[in-house]
């Protein structure tokens, strides 16, 4: 370790912070070296986020040392964190989705040539910075709403690295990202660390670290756990760092045959704009999975069943009645619960109550006295193990996993036969995703049919009793439980040939 | 190997709403404009039918001089909205300002250049009393800009029953004088306008302003100094509407404290912002988009008079149009968003 002190960009040292009085740092210590991808670990509430967050100037340490080449630096706004050289990609895309990408890239640091701000220059450099990462297919003059979610993610690394970032850090790069975005943000990641760039890499994704990191960081409660090369951890012995205690079964057993029960939802020939000829049948009591790049259509059929961009052609049964679903509200009264992909814009009210948003399909949706009926909400609420501070806290101020946990609260409130859900655990943790699986598999076996999306290959694979792959707006074929990784990826690319199981 | 070219396939088909629909839908300031010259055209025959012309050198300067106080207010209105803020103190202040420097200038010549001064330095500290309640005292905007109007409104009240102090003669000058056909207060506002779109589109300040308006967590985040970029711009609206008050002053002779509510210029001014295509919340539009949404509803207004109608069919003609124009931006929105 002493070899490579010289290299040390950034050393943070007993790092504490509190948010009214809430301890979420506790002496939490961090070494970042140059070429190095260093990974964070740690469950949602570790304090990965807030330790991110102080990193970049966004939040000041109570206590604690940061150190930038050796020196001493208290960082009072983001804007110095970045003089220093440290850049961060928030969870969250930090774009202008109606400005250009140069103007995005160079924001809060436009370069003035004469009173003006030198547009040429700033699309010159952009575009250097693009080609230096070996990125050509972007416009620095397009608007970022043009972009895809991976051009986009491509933007944000460009304008943290515009700011000549030494050290880079970012939190759940990935989270947006289907599986095949993920292996090149991966070579994105290999070619920056050549480059001789720190980065910090925060992540739930176990494959993720393994693959990238050199060495791995983890934080349990907001304290320091253990910092060890990644060569000398297991994922074992990773989970029982982040979460105390190790992950026995990682995911519910699957449904047997008396599980099984009639057909609740079938489709046959449905199609829309974006998805055709889609034909297939959901028992209550099984858990089908959707795989399929992003862009597939995948989503669509799963937005399509629900009404949100309703089937043009052919029919949808549901318990065996053909019905017309064209918009939420009808696909709500018939039973039918959707968890939507992007939690914080379509799936929550943020600033309501835990309260508000669990009741409020419930009290939105169904008929009269359905609605108003004296809850059971701090039953529901527990079934979904929520943690918070009380049924009135305002779910913005929630982990990513309770979050979940709420969304699906305000699902089973209304007590869906269908649940079709979109990517259940996205950016949440370990110990969450535990919880979500083991729900949405006890909600199988109390007789809902359950259509799962995930991009996240392993859960797919690991919860569904059989496996429909999309490919192009079509299905492709379906797999049965259990399939290998190369024959769900197969089908989803088009290279295989779908085998009925 | 380029990471985007592979992924072009894959957001060749990531919209969310079927496939994508690249439209020629043109922008919300060419939209403004085309339903300008389209209004122009259905005037001109209206108003021909009752033997009248509508766009003889009279009739310009008629359009031109109803949008010059508007369009002041307006451009101002325009810089806070695109920091997704708002001015509503903005007709008070046009009041206020317009008695300022007719009670500071009282007639004589040598007080002319402090009165504007005085007068502008008002709407100043009034804008960055706006500003500033905005951004550290966190009050939304629509109430911090209501409250300051309504203590306007009461020193005005208070103080004032009708016009008051008086302008010398070469003032007056601003308010009627013609510069070849074009009179001067047209040239003043343009000017105005000309720089506030300087300011906007090409200086850093102005790049702010859109980011702010745009996403404040992401303009934060990026190093932006937030709470500086809205203060300014509520001090430029501020100044704007200082201005429209010191112009006023010359055209009336003397200030009068009602004369930028009488007109209506909060609400009017923000209709004109929106009616030029600038987002209410904020990060989009622009001035040159706002004189085309001022030229729109002077011309409405100049139809009318010429027309003589009733001013009650007047207002609902103002409304619909109002209504139309931001419910085709909208649509335009979402046809984008699901493209």
């Amino acid at each position: 370790m002493s070899a490579s002190e010289q290299d040390v960009v950034v050393r943070l040292t007993g790092i504490t912070k509190s948010f009214l009085g809430v301890p979420v740092l506790r002496g939490v210590d961090l070494e970042l070296r140059a070429g190095e991808v260093h990974a964070l670990m740690g469950e949602n509430g570790a304090g990965k986020s807030t330790l991110l967050k102080v990193l970049a100037g966004v939040h000041r340490p109570d206590s604690g040392r940061i150190e930038v080449n050796g020196e001493e630096v208290v960082f009072g706004t983001p804007r110095e964190a970045q003089q220093a050289g440290i850049a961060i990609i928030h969870q969250e895309f930090n774009l202008l989705e109606h400005r250009s990408v140069a103007e995005n890239v160079h924001l809060g640091r436009e370069p003035v040539r004469r009173g003006r701000v030198d547009r040429r220059r700033m699309e010159e450099d952009t575009r250097k910075l693009l080609d230096w990462l070996g990125e050509d297919g972007i416009d620095p003059a397009a608007p970022i709403s043009r972009l895809s979610v991976a051009q986009k993610q491509v933007v944000e690394i460009v304008k943290a690295l515009s700011t000549d970032a030494k050290v880079l850090a970012m939190d759940e790069p990935t989270a947006a990202l289907a599986d095949q975005e993920v292996e090149l943000l991966y070579d994105l990641v290999d070619r920056l660390r050549k480059r001789g760039i720190a980065i910090l890499y925060v992540s739930h994704r176990m494959r993720e670290v393994f693959d990238l990191s050199g060495r791995i960081t983890v934080l349990k409660d907001g304290a320091f756990v253990t910092c060890a090369p990644t060569t000398e951890m297991t994922s074992d012995q990773l989970v029982r760092h982040m979460v105390g205690r190790s992950l026995d079964a990682l995911y519910p057993d699957r449904a047997t045959d008396e599980d099984l029960g009639e057909v609740r939802l079938a489709l046959r020939g449905a199609g829309n704009q974006r998805v055709r000829e889609v034909t297939f049948e959901l028992r209550s009591g099984e858990i089908v999975g959707i795989a399929g790049l992003q862009g597939s259509g995948r989503s669509a059929i799963a937005r399509a069943i629900w009404g949100v961009e309703p089937f043009t052609t052919g029919t949808l049964e549901l318990d065996g009645v053909a019905r017309r679903i064209t918009d939420p509200r009808a696909a709500v009264r018939l039973g039918i619960g959707f968890v939507t992909e992007d939690r914080k814009s379509e799936g929550l009210a943020l600033r309501q109550s835990i309260r508000d948003n669990a009741l409020l399909v419930r009290r939105a949706a169904l008929p009269g006295s359905a609605g108003r009926k004296r809850s059971d909400l701090a039953a529901l609420l527990k079934s979904v193990t929520v943690v918070a501070r009380g049924e009135h806290q305002e779910v913005r101020y929630l982990s990513g996993g309770n979050q979940q946990k709420v969304v699906l609260a305000k699902w089973l409130a209304v007590g869906p036969r269908v649940l079709v859900v979109d990517e259940p655990t996205r950016g949440i943790d370990v110990g969450a995703k535990q919880a979500v699986h083991r729900l949405l598999r006890d909600l199988a076996r109390q007789g809902v049919a359950v259509l799962m999306i995930s991009s996240e290959l392993p859960e797919l694979i690991g919860m569904s009793d059989r496996i429909l792959v999309v490919h192009e707006g079509a299905i492709a074929g379906e797999l049965p439980a259990g399939a290998s990784e190369e024959a769900v990826m197969g089908l989803a690319t088009g290279h295989g040939i779908g085998e009925v199981a | 190997m380029s990471v985007v070219q592979q992924k072009s396939e894959v957001a060749r088909g990531a919209g969310r709403g079927g496939a994508r629909r690249f439209s020629l839908t043109p922008t919300p300031t060419v939209t403004v404009y085309l339903a300008l010259a389209v209004l122009l055209v259905v005037g001109s025959v209206l108003v021909g039918i009752q033997g009248g012309v509508l766009l003889d050198q009279g009739g310009i300067l008629n359009i031109l001089t109803r949008s010059t106080v508007l369009g002041l207010v307006a451009v101002g209105q325009t810089i806070v909205i695109i920091n997704g803020s708002l001015d509503l103190s903005v007709a008070y202040l046009v009041g206020l300002c317009s008695l300022v420097a007719a009670e500071t200038m009282a007639g004589s010549d040598g007080m002319m250049v402090p009165g504007v001064l005085l007068a502008l330095g008002v709407a100043a500290v009034v804008g960055l009393v706006n500003g500033l309640v905005v951004t550290v005292l966190k009050v939304n905007a629509f109430i911090a800009t209501l409250g300051v109007a309504l203590i306007l409104r009461g020193y005005l009240e208070e103080n004032y029953t009708g016009p008051a102090g008086s302008v010398p003669r070469a003032f007056q000058h601003l308010g009627f004088d013609r510069v070849g056909p074009v009179p001067i207060g047209v040239l003043l506002m343009l000017a105005i306008a000309g720089a506030a779109w300087w300011y906007l589109r090409r200086t850093r300040g102005g790049y702010h302003m859109y980011a702010v308006g745009g996403d404040i967590d992401v303009a934060r985040l990026s190093g932006v100094r937030t709470g500086r970029t809205i203060v300014t711009a509520h001090v430029l609206c501020a100044v704007a509407a200082g201005l429209a008050g010191v112009f006023l002053a010359g055209r009336l002779g003397s200030g009068a404290p009602y004369v930028g509510t009488d007109a209506g210029y909060d609400l009017e001014s923000i209709a004109a912002v929106v009616l030029g295509g600038t987002a209410l919340a904020g990060g989009r539009g622009g001035v040159v988009g706002t004189i085309g949404g001022v030229l729109i509803l002077s011309t409405l207004d100049t139809i009318f008079d010429d027309l003589a109608v009733d001013p009650f069919f007047k207002d609902v003609v103002r409304g619909v149009v109002l209504i139309v124009a931001v419910a085709l931006y909208a649509r335009r929105q979402l046809s984008r968003r699901s493209g």
